[in-house]
């Protein structure tokens, strides 16, 4: 028995001990949840709000090479970064990545998951082979796929691969015109990421039940593209529209394999590593690199905005 | 146990203690590590940043350098990547900042104070280095950096190859050009410029007549010559006779002596490991002319070594950079001549280094002497970004070098403007 409880009983009113037992309940609470939050709210604050404020702050002072600047310059910054192309460029950059890397991840690991969901047996094995990748580094894919795959040397493996056929030698990243630097750069992506969002799908996949697919066969459904097209992918709505958010969510944050596949380059360049060249590469302009940041930002919020009318975000289930 | 500190230490206190104290964890542990040691004898402590150089042995010789200074204990921070510019920029910025590091002269650093004078202990050995370096590394009279290597960029060749496809050794940029076409083969290259090519821009600019800066400080590099020049390597690009994509850059020695090119741009660094692996057959020549009565060119690079205006050791700093770049010779022999070959900047040193008086290493040091340009102080980073995009929009983009240089002009003017108003 607690000692609460045994204070309790020893107090006269009834009506007194219901009235104390929330306010110390209450009191309780509040503290409790100020010692679970608090640290992590004074983190938050510190290593997010300030930085934020800061970098609002920055972009319309110019600051090059000091993050503490005096000299007023307004919205200077902003024109620069919306007027120089670089930045913009990179926005059609990441809208490129974004319109081939969602749809390609999406239908891959549907399809791995279909694959997976049906094997009778290795079930386990394969799960675990299209998920490993997840655990591997992008910076560590992208040098594997720079200096293996896809050199551009004869012995690199695709231009062996190529060879065979009789084909020439490809630099793949070296040469914006054809752009085969995309393949590179979805292919190690689509490596890195399609097991996890396969992992997503086989757990949708396991929550359909059973029963749906044995009345849509009474009622003379055939199996295979009409049952996957009017059962199972309606069934995976939620996890689609949960798997498109997501992949929408690191293609924005996309950076190391471009990074790191692309040095030196104008081109394929997305937003962030725009925003890297711009404030903590060669120029160290914390200024109109903080700009650009507040304008990434917005977008982002817009975007996300948009999003959620169209997908249906942010509605209860009494709007449906 | 008391009442008392039964309550204190119930469940739910030690719950609340042990939450706060994993919560604080993390914070406590930002900014732990600063790379600094504890301190040596006299319980002092330095750091230094270098790059992480190529050559075997080298990280070892700067480690065992720091160790043999008595007054304080240099940590090194040893920084691998192709992004050394970037994290030595942000360090400068902190309290964490190293106290000394390796870099190139460049206006910024002083205008913004990161970079302390050293004149006062450079001043008695002034005379005793190349003045070209001294020159390269004084702004307003006064000199910050210690120059610790000398660094001539030049082509390497194959002779078998040449001499097999009865070429001489390429005279002008169109030579250049022809020489890649005949030497390429179904294995072999022709060329190696790099895997982005920026590391001949300068050497392209000088070896067609024009400069980056003019002596007033305003933009030299863009002219009718340079733009020539640059549909000439437009030309040798889309043409299939360069290398690219190569594992690894034009500063290793592997695309030459793998056998994927017959013709590369590298360093003089490299030039052991060539011989080891090549004998007899190497040999080298500048970047060719690109201009009618221009010089070619070749590309004195190198290292020096700064001391951080804002750090908390300055004196401590200086001290040490002035034992072991001025007055530690076998050190600065040993750095210079040991692991790859780089032109010491001391005359004496120079003087008396048998390693480079024969053979090709001299053949290098006559190149470095005739046609070498060294580093303009006014010419900064966000310049040479704004160069390097010249080669990327309009060699490898296939962009109007007119409007390609268009573009780096409005770049590198707001630079001009903000440091020299």
């Amino acid at each position: 028995m607690s000692t609460t409880t045994t204070r309790d009983t020893t107090r006269p009113a009834p009506a007194e001990v219901t009235k104390a037992r929330p306010r110390r309940g209450v009191r309780g609470s509040t503290l409790n949840f100020w010692i679970f939050t608090g640290p992590f709210l004074i983190g938050l604050v510190i290593f997010v709000y300030i930085p934020i404020g800061w970098s609002v702050w920055l972009s319309f002072f110019e600051a090059r090479y000091t993050v503490t600047p005096d000299k007023f310059i307004g919205f200077d910054n902003y024109e620069l970064m919306l007027t120089n192309g670089d930045f913009t460029g990179s926005l059609v950059t990441f809208t490129v990545f974004a319109a081939i890397i969602v749809p390609v991840t999406w239908a891959l690991s549907l399809g791995l998951a279909l694959m997976v969901h049906r094997l009778r047996f290795m079930k386990a094995f394969f799960r675990s082979v299209f998920f490993l990748p997840t655990a591997c580094s992008f910076v560590a894919a992208s040098l594997i796929w720079k200096m293996s795959i896809f050199s551009g040397v004869r012995f690199g493996m695709m231009n062996t691969v190529l060879g065979w056929f009789g084909a020439e030698n490809i630099a793949w990243l070296a040469d914006p015109d054809p752009p085969w630097y995309w393949l590179v750069i979805v292919s190690v992506r689509l490596w890195l990421q399609a097991g996890f969002y396969m992992i997503l799908f086989l757990a949708a996949l396991q929550n359909i039940p059973p029963v749906l697919y044995e009345a849509a066969a009474i009622d003379g459904a055939r199996p295979g593209w009409q049952t996957f097209r009017h059962i199972t992918l309606p069934q995976l709505r939620a996890t689609s529209t949960a798997v498109i958010l997501l992949l929408l969510v690191a293609a924005y944050q996309a950076f190391d394999e471009f990074f790191n596949l692309l040095a030196k380059t104008t081109w394929g360049r997305p937003p962030l590593v725009e925003l890297y060249y711009t404030a903590l590469g060669d120029d160290q302009d914390y200024g109109a690199g903080s700009a650009g940041a507040v304008v990434l930002t917005l977008l982002i919020c817009m975007v996300t905005l948009l999003q959620g009318r169209f997908l249906g975000f942010g509605k209860g289930d009494e709007s449906r | 146990m008391s009442a008392s500190s039964s309550r204190n230490w119930d469940r739910r206190s030690v719950l609340r203690a042990t939450a706060g104290l994993a919560a604080l964890g993390p914070l406590a542990a930002c900014g732990g590590n600063t790379g600094r040691e504890g301190g040596g004898s006299s319980g002092k402590g330095l750091v230094q940043y270098f790059h992480a150089y190529g050559e075997a042995g080298t990280q070892e010789a700067i480690k065992r350098y720091a160790k043999a200074y008595d007054e304080a204990r240099v940590t090194t921070q040893w920084i691998t990547g192709t992004n050394f510019e970037s994290k030595l920029f942000s360090a400068l910025l902190t309290d964490n900042a190293p106290d000394v590091f390796e870099f190139h002269p460049q206006l910024q650093l002083i205008k913004s104070g990161q970079v302390a004078p050293l004149d006062d202990i450079l001043g008695p050995v002034k005379d005793d280095f190349n003045p070209a370096d001294i020159t390269s590394h004084t702004v307003d009279g006064k000199v910050y950096g210690v120059r610790m290597i000398d660094d001539p960029q030049f082509f390497f060749y194959r002779k078998s190859l040449l001499d097999k496809a009865g070429l001489r050794v390429p005279q002008t940029l169109e030579e250049l050009a022809e020489a890649a076409d005949k030497l390429t083969t179904d294995k072999v290259k022709g060329l190696f410029l790099g895997n982005n090519m920026v590391a001949t821009n300068y050497a392209l600019v000088w070896a067609a007549g024009a400069d980056q800066l003019n002596d007033k400080n305003e933009i030299a590099y863009h002219t009718d010559d340079v733009a020539a020049a640059l549909r000439v390597y437009r030309r040798m690009f889309t043409s299939g006779h360069l290398l690219l994509d190569a594992p690894a850059d034009y500063w290793d020695p592997s695309a030459l002596v793998q056998g994927l090119t017959a013709i590369q741009w590298c360093g003089m660094w490299a030039m052991p490991a060539m011989q080891k692996a090549l004998g007899d057959d190497l040999g080298i020549f500048p970047f060719p002319s690109a201009a009618s009565g221009a010089k070619p060119a070749v590309y004195n690079g190198g290292w020096s070594m700064f001391v951080n205006a804002k750090g908390k050791n300055v004196d401590l700093a200086k001290e040490y950079v002035k034992w072991l770049w001025i007055d530690q010779k076998k050190y600065q022999e040993d750095w210079a001549l040991s692991y790859g070959f780089h032109i010491p900047p001391r005359t004496s040193l120079a003087a008396s280094a048998t390693k480079l008086k024969s053979g090709l290493p001299a053949e290098g040091v006559k190149l470095f002497t005739d046609y070498g340009r060294f580093d303009n102080i006014s010419w900064t980073q966000a310049m040479i970004t704004a160069l390097e995009e010249v080669i990327a929009n309009s060699v490898r983009k296939g962009m109007d070098p007119e409007k390609a240089l268009d573009a780096a002009d409005v770049k590198v003017d707001r630079e001009l403007k903000k440091l020299f108003g």
